[in-house]
Order: C-alpha cells, then structure tokens, then sequence
C-alpha cells in the first residue's frame, strides 16, 4: 500500500502493511487443535440446526412398535440402518438428536441474546454512572443471583404455561446478572482511559460514549463470556426439558430424550446415552472455544 | 486593554477523601486558589513537580472536571458552572491534546472515524464537507490522506499525537489546553511535535496553556510561564524573565536543578530536603515552607499573595525584597557577570 508521492516536511515513516485484526483472530485459533475441535463440533451442531433433514436417516416422528428400545447397529440385536438404535416407541435415536439440535441451539442462543442485551445495558450503566445507580443494578443483581433458576422457572411455567418463547425470556432473565457483572468490571477499567476524557473534551455525550467508545473496546470480553454462557443455557434447556418445563413432546429435545430414557435405563442404556453425550461434547467446545478465544483475543499474551 | 481569551479567578479544585463516618471529611486541595491568564494567540506554560495540581488545572478549564469554587471567564463569560449541554458550545473554543498518545486514541476506531466525531457531534456541515475537512487535517499535522481508514494502533507514538492533534484542530478551537503533550515520546519526535504546535499556532492564531514538568521545552514553547507548588500558582513572568532571574525560592530551586547543557557550566543545584507536603494537609501560611532553604518563622504564619513585584512578573513569597542579593544561586555566580 506504499504511494510514491514526496513525503510532507513531518511525515515520519510510512506504516507497515496493514493486516485486518479478525483475521489475526482467527489464524491463531486455527492453530490450537482445542479450538479446531470446538469449531468442529459447532460447525456440525450449526449444519443439524440448519437442514436436519439433509442429515437425519430417518424421520425423527415415525414410530414402530417392533423396533422398539433396540440398541446401537453395531452392537448385538442392533437394527441395521439405526446406528444409535432406538427409543421407547420405536423412534431412531440419531434423527431425534440431529433434530434436536435445533431446539437447543435456537433456545440457548436466544437466551443468550436476551440476557446479553438485558446485562450489557444494566452493566454498561453501572459501571458508567457508578454512584447510586452502581449500587442499585449491584443490589437487583445479588437478588437475581440469589434465586434458584430451575424453582424460579417452575413457578413461573406453572402460571405462564411452558412455551418456547416463555422458555428463552426466562433462561435469559436468569442470567443477566452474569453478563451484567463482567459489563461491569470492563466498564470500570475502560471508563479512566484518555480517549474516554478525549471523547468528552470533543462534547461527546453520554450515550454516545457508551456505545461508541466504551462498548467496542469491551465487546471481545463479551464474545467470550457469551461463549461460556452459551455452554451453560445449553445445560440449563437440557435441566428444563429433562423436567418437562421446556419445550414439550413430540418435539425432539436433548433432555427430553434422556427423560424418556431413563425409565428404560435397566433394559436400554443406549436411549439416555446418546443425547447425554451430544449434550456433554456441545458444552465441551463451547467451553474449549470460548478459552481458546479469550487467549486469541489477548493482546497480551505472545502468539508464536 | 480588551478582555483576554481566558481569564482564571481563584479556582479552587478539592476532592473529597475516604474519611471518619460523621464530621467533616478531609479534602485534596489539588487546586487551591488559582489566578491566571492567557491572551490571544498566546502561549502560557505551566510547571511543576508532579502532584501540584497542573493536571487538574488543565483539566478543569478544558471542563473535564467541576470546580469546587471560582470562575473561569472564556472570552469574559463564566464556563466554570456550565452544565454539558451549555458547555457543547465552548467545548468548540477549547480543545485538549492529551499526555499518553497510547491511550487517548479509541483503539476501535479508525482515524478518519476518530476526526470526523467533533465535526458530527457539532453538526458541521454533511458527509462529504466533513471527509474533506478531515483530509485537510491530515495535512495540517502532517500525516497522509491515504491513513483515514487505519486504526491507531498501526502509528507509532509520535503519529498518534498527531492525530490527537488534528482531533484537537477539528473544531477550530481558540485555547487548547496541552496536558504533558511530550512527554511520552522520544527526545527526536518531542522537537516535531513542538516544531508543529509552533507552526500551527502561527497558522491558525491558538493560543496554548502548556502544561508540562519540562523545563527546558517550557521554556521553548511559551510567551510566559506560571510555576505551580501544591495547589497555588508561586509565580508567573514572561519566559525569558523567569528563566534569567527566578524570583521565588522555589523557581529557583527548580531551575537550578535543571540541566546546563554546557559542559563547562558549574552546577548550584540547589537541594530540596523532603518530599511535596500532602495535599490534603498542606502547611499553613507560604505552602514552600518546609522545604525553603530561606524560610522564616513569618512564612508559616502568613499567607502571601501573587503581587507583582516587578512590571510583569508576580511572585508569591513574603521575603522577596531581602532576599534581593543573598540567593544561594547567587553567591556562586561569576563576578563578571
């Protein structure tokens, strides 16, 4: 990107190349076999959640009573065509988990979005206003906190009636305290900054200083944090169908799955198995993702 | 005499501290009573150890800070009271260019987005005038057109206080106050930078308050210059005055501990026992006086004010006229001088 026009009298050395920080990101990821992993395993829960049907061998709903509760094709008296055999009504197990995926993803990434949105505004005014604001989001936060999710989720299904819109306001409800919290803190490291004073000498308002220079310098805290927090409203849609509070059958849901399964554990272990797993590896890489992403994203750090 | 671009009337900055539970807390008087003025097109340099409070003082007339008490007349009208959205005007006539180039850049933004803010925030005409004025900045710091789209972590130190610069010009202020502008960069790109507030202040007519503990560039930069100890202005005369004849046992100590860059020059430093007394409880009467190699027991009794005590050249100490001929400073000075 060199020009070969003169030089202006001041003008010190061009600037070296420039190279698009995303990019920077992303190549360091690819470089950790952690992170390749969770990015594999993302990729293929996004590829269900998308086009099930593409992927699915069988149709998650068509029941058979002479297939019923048969185990994975590989093992003995294991069907041939159902590779994780089949549950108590005769439904193949990896259809239902691939159809499932979408369910699961839809409802953690909403609630992630709503507890985003509720705990970055709630955050961002705390650590910006401080004082007597500060201390109020801090005391509804430390109520929030103090609540049992699944018992607050209990109460308000058996008023409201479980519906996937219900379930994904009030998975978010119950974890904008966290976000709110880590808003919080980045705030307060980036609110003392030069630029931050730079911006008001200039007549920059509050809102705007919030979210055009404090938001964006705090957002790689955020992406990360989102990232572990999506693991955890994965977990909790699991709890939540696996109580029969979430989204209700015939819809194939991973805890509803294990639900079903687990009155049949001492005849067919496979019927809880399978989705149990599909839970832990999705939990696993986002987990390994959102670490592996917190260290691409420190500048601090040496990347070699 | 028409009325100058500022005028500062006993500024007063206290901050308040952690303290007992009832009864009065303890306050940081980090400014504490401060007179000043700059004309047009004039360059006032501000010094001090760090901790006086020259900081704060900066701040407080670019208000990024409120006062606790006093008044700041800006071309004769009162902007120490001001709310933020009275103050959107002035904020136009008084810009700031900021210590740490490091920090004082939106590390997200780029440096046409960074230039283009104050035009938007004051609604300076539409996109295309303000892309144009942006361009124009760019040349006037000396920086290239073609790096409005990079971020300012792609510029080296003395690049960043350029853009800070330019994000200063943007508004065509009339003051900028300048916070340590320097003194975060190396020796070769400081000379640049002060070589560009000296052509711009001739191009554009601004006037500066030059905050900085650099004697020697305050020295090259400003008209005149007002020394500060714990809060109070100690004196204050044009440049050439104040450096050949210091008048306050503290200047003076101050400026003998500065650098001859003469090899040949014999040092008189004059040695200061102990550290900055604390702000939050600084002596009674002259603030100097547990450190002033002249001190009497008069000085912690009485508080002296800023008089002049030559045409132009104000100090604030109460044994000046005996001190005339008996300076430490000047026992060492060659007779033939």
């Amino acid at each position: 990107m060199t020009s070969t026009t003169t030089l202006p009298q001041e003008t010190e050395d061009d600037l070296p190349p420039r190279r698009s920080q995303s990019r920077i990101v992303f190549a360091r990821l690819l470089s950790k076999p952690a992170a390749v992993f969770g990015m594999v395993i993302v990729v293929m829960l996004v590829a269900c959640a998308l086009v099930p049907d593409l992927i699915a061998p069988h149709d998650p709903y068509a029941q058979s009573l002479i297939r019923r509760l048969k185990p994975p094709s590989f093992l003995d008296q294991g069907v041939e065509g159902y590779w994780l055999g089949t549950d108590h009504l005769g439904r193949d197990t990896l259809s239902r988990i691939v159809h499932g995926a979408r369910t699961t993803l839809l409802v953690s990434l909403f609630a992630v979005v709503v507890s985003a949105v509720a705990g970055i505004w709630a955050g961002l005014a705390a650590g910006f206003f401080g004082g007597r604001t500060d201390a109020v989001i801090l005391r509804l936060i430390d109520m929030q906190l103090a609540f049992p999710v699944v018992l607050l989720v209990i109460a308000i299904v058996a008023v409201v009636g479980p519906s996937l819109t219900n379930l994904i306001i009030l998975m978010g409800l119950s974890a904008w305290p966290r976000f709110a919290r880590i808003v919080r803190g980045s705030v307060l490291s980036v609110r003392g900054l030069e630029y931050i004073e730079a911006a008001r000498s200039i007549g920059a308002g509050k809102l705007r200083i919030m979210l055009r220079h404090i938001l964006p310098n705090i957002l790689s805290a955020i992406i990360v944090y989102a990232s572990f927090e999506l693991a955890r409203m994965i977990l909790l849609e699991a709890t939540l169908s696996f109580l029969g509070l979430g989204v209700q059958p015939p819809t194939p849901t991973w805890g509803g799955m294990i639900n079903d399964g687990k009155n049949y554990l001492s005849i067919s272990w496979a019927v809880s198995l399978f989705p149990g797993i599909a839970i832990a590896l999705i939990i696993l890489a986002f987990n390994l993702l959102g670490d592996e992403l917190r260290d691409a994203l420190d500048p601090q750090l040496s990347h070699d | 005499m028409t009325t100058p671009l500022l005028t500062v009337k006993g500024l007063k900055r206290h901050f308040p501290t952690a303290g007992p539970l009832f009864g009065p807390k303890p306050t940081v008087k980090a400014v504490d009573g401060v007179d000043l003025v700059v004309g047009e097109r004039e360059t006032l340099g501000l010094v001090g150890e760090s901790g006086c409070g020259k900081s704060t003082l900066g701040r407080l007339i670019a208000r990024l800070d409120d006062p606790t008490a006093g008044e700041i007349l800006f071309e004769g009208k009162d902007i120490a009271g001001l709310d933020d959205s009275s103050l959107l005007p002035v904020r136009q006539s008084i810009q700031m260019i900021f210590q740490n180039p490091f920090a004082s850049l939106n590390p997200r933004m780029t440096v046409g987005a960074i230039l283009e803010e104050p035009l938007i925030i004051h609604q300076k005409g539409d996109r295309a005038k303000r892309r144009r004025r942006v361009a124009e900045l760019l040349d006037q710091v000396g920086l290239r057109r073609e790096h409005v789209d990079r971020y300012p972590h792609e510029f080296s130190g003395g690049q960043r206080q350029r853009i800070g610069i330019a994000r200063a010009l943007a508004l065509e202020p009339k003051l900028i106050v300048c916070d340590e502008p320097v003194s975060a960069l190396d020796v070769s790109i400081q000379a640049q930078i002060i070589n560009l507030l000296q052509r711009l202040q001739r191009e554009l007519g601004i006037s500066y308050l030059f905050i900085s503990h650099d004697l020697s560039v305050v020295e090259h930069i400003s008209d005149r210059v007002a020394v500060m100890y714990l809060g109070r202005i100690v004196e204050e005369a044009e440049a050439t005055e104040i450096y050949r004849r210091p008048l306050h046992p503290y200047t003076e100590a101050l400026l003998s501990a500065h650098p001859e860059p003469d090899p040949s020059a014999v040092s008189h430093e004059i040695i200061l026992e102990g550290g900055v007394p604390s702000p939050v409880n600084p002596p009674a009467g002259c603030h100097f006086t547990t450190r002033c190699p002249y001190v009497r027991e008069m000085c912690s009794q009485t508080t002296p004010q800023l008089l002049e005590h030559e045409p132009d050249h104000r100090a604030r100490c109460l044994r000046l006229d005996e001190l005339d001929g008996n300076r430490i400073t000047e026992r060492f000075r060659p007779i033939s001088q």
